[in-house]
């Protein structure tokens, strides 16, 4: 990317900068699809989630998927494999909610770097077993940094817009640690995604560049924002382009949007990321919306056929699915993206970009 | 929604202390209101982006500048310009990036402080992700002519790309002066900005040029007509020069082609440097206009018309509270509320103008979000302003209430609403909605926050006489909670009706899994709009049959829907999960023989060899404290009372030790065993002619990816089939004789924190005996003889061999441990007994089994097929409802 010329020199890239950039040169590369929801289908209880490991722990821990790297790695690694099995190119570590902050809904916050390294071992030992089946072939493992369920640009307060919940250093805190256990773990990739509060994900970068400078290395940085609301605005309020604007300035590998809406209603806004993006862009949505259950009805045909569209216009480099997706929707998707071409970044635009909930780009 | 701008920018300044007397006032008084007015006020009048100074000698800037953009934060008509963070700390300038989500500009940093603090910064700024202004000034000073700005700027321009800024997030501030100062050489600086702009933008590619206007005028303060025209003309030649961006009173822009012709030349003559007597006699002209405005104003001409911005103010009081509400408006709410309230024919009772106007508003402003044209930053301010008028309204119905009782009436308590997040969920943005939509209809609300165990929402809702219970959830895992509680309602003979809403909750599940398990009914509530309609309607004696019935029939239909599509079990058959065991050869798996067979009692363990072995991690977290051990002791914000706690903690377990408070007691068995199936016989000694008891386990059901195995505990023994003797342990381990007595000595001296240490000391070390004890019994079994192992890896279980417990998830069911306590006749030899719910007392007590096969590890059970429960309740010589009881939470079907 033509960024990249005023990359830092000090810290050095990975070898996963060039491997990753050639997949993303060559194919539409594939993404895995859910973890949560195939969690779900193991029908696991709080004893499951505790496991013997944590059996004492004094509070409910239920729910808290990231643990069962540690107390289940064996379904974990499974989900893993299946996806690879799948065709994906790229599983994410199942570190969604394992920051310290997230974790301490859980009273687990002590044992983040625990989970976040025993998410990369499994994901590792998944990608080592399938490039062994496979020779030649290259798996990624990306490194999931999740929102947290505490935002900095809303107040939880209604009475009182000025309070926040938690503060932009306790942020960058966290997700520092986070950031740098998934690195020292051995991740190629790391992804900030599901991004409602553009506030938390330019915290999580901030933290993540403080990690490069640290290990002096640099990793490629995928991020992912999610479009919650039919008037195609963050949570947080913000249009895409706005968005793209707050976080450009890290000069991420990729740019995309996931999660909230099914495929079909993310259209006009994979096509806007398209247009502006000078780096790669990624799209994996839910498979449709949440049916009456809290499950997904689109079928992996329906989220194939979706998503090759995408791909025939030209707007997507990596393309996977998130909640409600299986293995077999990622099959489908990876069948289907054979026959594209990758979108080819657009040059930088030669604008200042600024925004607040809206873009102002100064020509 | 991107708006391109090729022309200039506007960057208002009323939000300046230094340059807004009115802010400055608004921000010192802590008037928030007026200070957000103000950015609102440049907003509407046009200011591309805001500048932000709350530099002032007595004011915390840092703290300002954080809460002022969150203020306007929560202003989606303010907040959707970017910002502009001004100020001469660089404290406050990183107070203001913390805060701001959007895409920002820094004003500023310069080379002032030399190059290694303007790298320093200008990195930050980057990471931060905003652009910077760069002012034209360094280690020297202040650019004032040409030469230094564009020198300057250069130099920093190229330091800046140099290190990787992106050249459009530069903009160069070149500095500029005040002119007409009377010093001959001010008057050239106006000149000098337009000539140093113009190489700026031609050298530097990318880089933009801003400055702030009213500082040229500052000789004329005071008569702001000339001040106004001066800044016209500035602008104006200054945009002809490439300036890209100014720091401006949105609201005071005049037009270049309306400023008269004389005062223009006259102004053109200073700005431009055109005569040496410029600056004298724009003095004199300036003094003439002065008089005539002096004179107007003694005439008593009125000077300012009203602002179009306020038209809306014209409209009928319904109007106007209608706009207030959709626009977040709240400066005129309590005016407007007064005045629909004192039109008493129209508005019988304050209750009326909440029910009329304010819901009307509240109703467009929910259909305005569910089309899309409003976003939930906006709700909430709309619900703040519903909030303040009924603020506004409470005294007067509640004095309405006073007198109604004087007069002999009934008391009408106010509908009593108690809402919460279920257990195990901590989402609560739905719900905190809900609450104040209620609350602004004047129901008394309750809202016990998040992660509320269903205990604790029943006994509140008793506790309150609640009239209506809502429940709110948005994972998946909170469906089941809610049915829980529906069930304990009924149970403890509930009879409020209960509301079920949420992200994940629907229509069709409340249908069928939650309605059915509660009669007094139950009812979705999609979203906040609606929850109103709702409570009124069941709160309602007349309307609430009506609207129960139809509710009702409703749901009978979605639960026939649901019959007809219901979607197959993702379990597969006993049968077949049998099949999919996992295969040993069993003639070549090491089976180690244990040095002793049946059971060894310790009658009282040294405590002095359980501590080492004390996992102090789960210690911390039960006292909400965040970090890992050791560790957490120096942590920078839990660090101080981490150690102090763990000081006491010591102090306490030091006493304990030595006093001998705690007994240890353990007793440690093994057997020779075979696998039958999915049962394990143990045998009295290796002729396996008697069996002594039979332990039973689950196996998984679950569909799994070929390759991956459905396993039980039995697995891991050897089939009676094999031919070989394999054996198995089992132990009851405990700290926790002592604790109890302990801890009400602490309560009785109304100690609680040391009640409660001493509770948590013995958790811990009965978590210590089970480590000891596993690794006693690996050395039993020969092979843990050479493991080597730190206290570290023992606590982190990275030995071969598991050690499963009764009621865990690799064997749900609880009443295996009657079992294994009579193998090894535990309450004898240990002095645990177990409850009828198969609990052990005291608490501070380990049990399980012991299992060696080198490729055992834990797993889940999962859920349970009806075929496996029967086949269950058969080898437990059970009816099958006393599986399906113990077994509840795993079954994969409804029992009924």
């Amino acid at each position: 990317m033509s960024t990249s010329a005023h990359a830092e020199q000090r810290t050095k890239e990975s070898p996963s900068f060039e491997a990753l950039r050639t997949l993303f040169t060559q194919k539409i590369g594939i993404l895995d699809g859910a973890m949560g929801s195939m969690i779900q289908t193991y029908g696991l209880t709080e004893a499951d989630f505790k496991g013997e490991r944590f059996k004492s722990h004094p509070h409910d821990l239920q729910g808290n998927n990231d643990l069962l790297s540690i107390t289940r790695p064996d379904i974990i690694e499974a989900i893993h494999t299946a996806y690879f099995e799948a065709g994906a190119d790229m599983v994410e570590t199942n570190t969604f909610n394992s920051t310290t902050i997230s974790q301490a809904d859980y009273h687990m916050q002590s044992h983040v770097d625990e989970i976040n390294t025993a998410a990369v071992r499994v994901a590792l030992s998944a990608a080592k077993k399938a490039q062994l089946k496979t020779p030649g072939r290259r798996c990624f493992v990306a490194g999931a940094i999740g929102p947290m369920n505490r935002t900095l640009s809303l107040s939880p307060d209604v009475n009182r817009p000025e309070y926040r919940a938690v503060e932009w250093d306790q942020v960058v805190e966290s997700y520092v640690s986070q950031a740098r256990s998934l690195i020292k773990a051995g991740v190629d990739v790391i992804l900030v995604e599901t991004i409602f509060d553009t506030l938390n994900s330019k915290a999580a970068l901030f933290a993540i560049e403080s990690v490069f400078d640290e290990m002096k290395i640099k990793l490629p940085v995928m991020i992912s924002v999610t479009i919650t609301d039919a008037s195609g605005r963050t949570l947080s309020g913000q249009t895409v382009e706005a968005f793209y604007a707050s976080i450009a300035h890290a000069k991420p590998f990729s740019v995309g949007i996931n999660c909230a809406l099914g495929g079909r209603a993310m259209r006009p806004y994979i096509e806007e990321l398209s247009r502006i993006s000078s780096c790669f862009v990624t799209c994996y949505p839910n498979a449709g919306l949440p049916n009456a259950f809290g499950g997904y009805d689109e079928t992996p045909e329906e989220m194939a056929s979706v998503l090759r569209e995408f791909a025939q216009n030209n707007w997507v480099n990596m393309v996977g699915g998130c909640c409600g997706s299986t293995p077999a929707h990622i099959a489908a998707i990876a069948e289907a993206m054979k026959v594209f071409k990758p979108r080819i970044p657009s040059a930088p635009a030669e604008v200042m970009r600024l925004s607040g909930l809206e873009a102002l780009n100064v020509t | 929604m991107s708006t391109t701008a090729s022309s200039f920018l506007v960057i208002g300044e009323r939000t300046n202390i230094t340059g807004s007397p009115k802010f400055a006032k608004a921000v010192k008084a802590g008037d928030w209101n007026q200070a957000v007015a103000i950015a609102l006020q440049q907003v509407q009048s046009g200011a591309n982006v805001l500048d932000i100074n709350v530099d002032e000698a007595l004011i915390d800037g840092e703290a300002t500048m954080a809460m002022f953009l969150r203020l306007i934060g929560s202003e989606p008509e303010i907040i959707k310009v970017p910002i502009m963070v001004d100020s001469s700390k660089w404290s406050v300038l990183e107070a203001g990036l913390k805060n701001l989500q959007g895409k920002g500009i820094v004003n500023s940093i310069s080379l002032k402080d030399g190059e290694k603090e303007f790298l320093k910064r200008a990195r930050l700024v980057q990471r931060y992700g905003a652009a910077a202004v760069v002012m034209a000034f360094d280690e020297k000073g202040q650019a004032a002519d040409k030469d230094a700005k564009v020198r300057i700027c250069t130099r920093a321009y190229n330091l800046l790309v140099g290190m990787g800024f992106n050249p459009f997030d530069i903009i160069f501030d070149p500095n500029i002066l005040t002119v007409a100062t009377g010093i001959e050489e001010h008057n050239n600086y106006a000149v000098d900005f337009f000539e140093a702009t113009k190489i700026i933008k031609a050298t530097l590619p990318g880089a933009k040029v801003s400055g702030g206007v009213s500082n040229v005028s500052f000789s004329f303060r005071g008569n702001n007509a000339v001040r106004e025209a001066i800044h016209t003309v500035f602008l104006y030649h200054g945009i002809k020069a490439g300036l890209d961006m100014a720091i401006v009173n949105a609201g005071m822009l005049g037009v270049y082609e309306e400023i008269p012709k004389d005062l223009l030349e006259l102004v053109e003559d200073v700005v431009l440097n055109r005569r040496s007597d410029a600056t004298e006699r724009l003095v004199t002209k300036a003094d003439e206009i002065k008089a005539l405005e002096e004179e107007a104003k003694s005439n008593g001409g009125a000077k300012i018309a009203a602002p179009a911005a306020e038209a809306w103010r014209l409209g009928p009081v319904e109007e106007r509270l209608k706009h207030a509400l959709v626009k977040g408006i709240d400066a005129f709410i309590d005016k407007d509320v007064e005045e629909a309230r004192l039109d008493s024919a129209k508005y019988t009772r304050p209750l009326a103008i909440i029910e009329g106007p304010l819901m009307d508003g509240m109703r467009v402003v929910g259909d305005l979000f569910g089309a899309g044209k409003m976003f939930l930053p906006q709700v909430v301010k709309s619900a703040r302003v519903m909030k303040k008028a009924v603020a506004h309204l409470t005294p007067f119905m509640e004095e309405e209430k006073r007198l109604h009782l004087a007069a002999g009436g009934d008391a009408q308590p106010n509908g009593k609403f108690l809402i919460a997040t279920v257990k195990g969920d901590v989402h609560d943005i739905g719900k905190n909605i809900v609450a104040v939509v209620l609350a602004c209809n004047n129901y008394e609300v309750t809202d016990l926050g998040v992660m509320v165990p269903c205990d604790k929402i029943l006994a509140e809702a008793k506790r309150i006489g609640a009239d209506v219970i809502g429940l709110s959830g948005l994972i998946t895992p909170s469906l089941d909670e809610m049915v829980h509680v529906a069930k304990e309602m009924k149970r403890q003979g509930f009879t409020q009706p209960l509301l079920i809403g949420g992200a994940t909750t629907s229509a069709a599940h409340t249908a069928v899994k939650i309605a059915q398990e509660y009669p007094a009914g139950v009812v979705h509530v999609l979203d906040a709009s609606r929850v109103v309609n709702v409570v009124s309607s069941l709160l309602s004696k007349e309307r609430k049959p009506l609207f129960l019935s139809e509710n009702e029939i409703k749901q009978q239909k979605q639960r026939e829907e649901f019959a007809a599509r219901r979607a197959r079990s993702p379990l597969i058959s006993l049968g077949l999960s049998r099949e999919r065991k996992p295969s040993f050869d069993w003639q070549a798996v090491d089976i180690p023989k244990p040095s002793f067979l049946g059971t060894k009692i310790f009658k009282e363990v040294p405590l002095t060899e359980v501590v080492p072995l004390i996992d102090w991690g789960p210690f911390f977290s039960a006292w909400e404290l965040a970090g890992r051990f050791p560790d957490i002791l120096k942590d920078e914000i839990v660090g101080v009372e981490a150690t102090k706690l763990y000081a006491d903690a010591r102090t306490l377990l030091d006493r304990i030790v030595k006093e001998k408070l705690y007994t240890a007691k353990a007793v440690v068995g093994f057997w020779p065993c075979n696998a039958v199936g999915e049962d394990i016989e143990v045998y009295s000694d290796e002729s396996r002619t008697k069996v002594v008891t039979t332990f039973h386990t689950l196996r998984q059901q679950l569909d799994k990816p070929v390759g991956q195995f459905n396993t039980a505990l039995s697995d891991f023994v050897a089939p009676k089939s094999s031919n070989r003797i394999d054996y198995m342990g089992g132990f009851a381990v405990t700290a926790g004789h002592g604790v109890e007595l302990l801890a009400q000595e602490f309560k009785a001296a109304h100690d609680d924190y040391s009640a409660i240490m001493a509770q948590a000391l013995g958790d811990r070390l009965a978590e210590a005996m089970a480590e000891k004890f596993h690794k006693f019994a690996r050395e039993v079994c020969q092979f843990g003889l050479s493991e080597n192992l730190s206290n570290e890896d023992l606590i982190r279980e990275r030995y071969r061999g598991i050690r499963p417990a009764p009621g865990y998830p690799a064997c749900p069911d609880h009443t295996e441990k009657p079992i294994l306590f009579e193998l090894l006749k535990a309450t004898d030899a240990t002095g645990i007994t177990l409850t009828e719910s198969c609990a052990m007392a005291p608490a501070s007590s380990v049990s399980g089994w012991y299992f060696n096969h080198p490729d055992s590890k834990y797993f889940g059970v999962g859920k349970i097929g009806r075929d496996q429960i029967q086949d269950y309740a058969q080898r437990k010589g059970w009816p099958v409802t006393e599986a399906e009881r113990w077994l509840g939470p795993y079954l994969d079907y409804d029992p009924r």
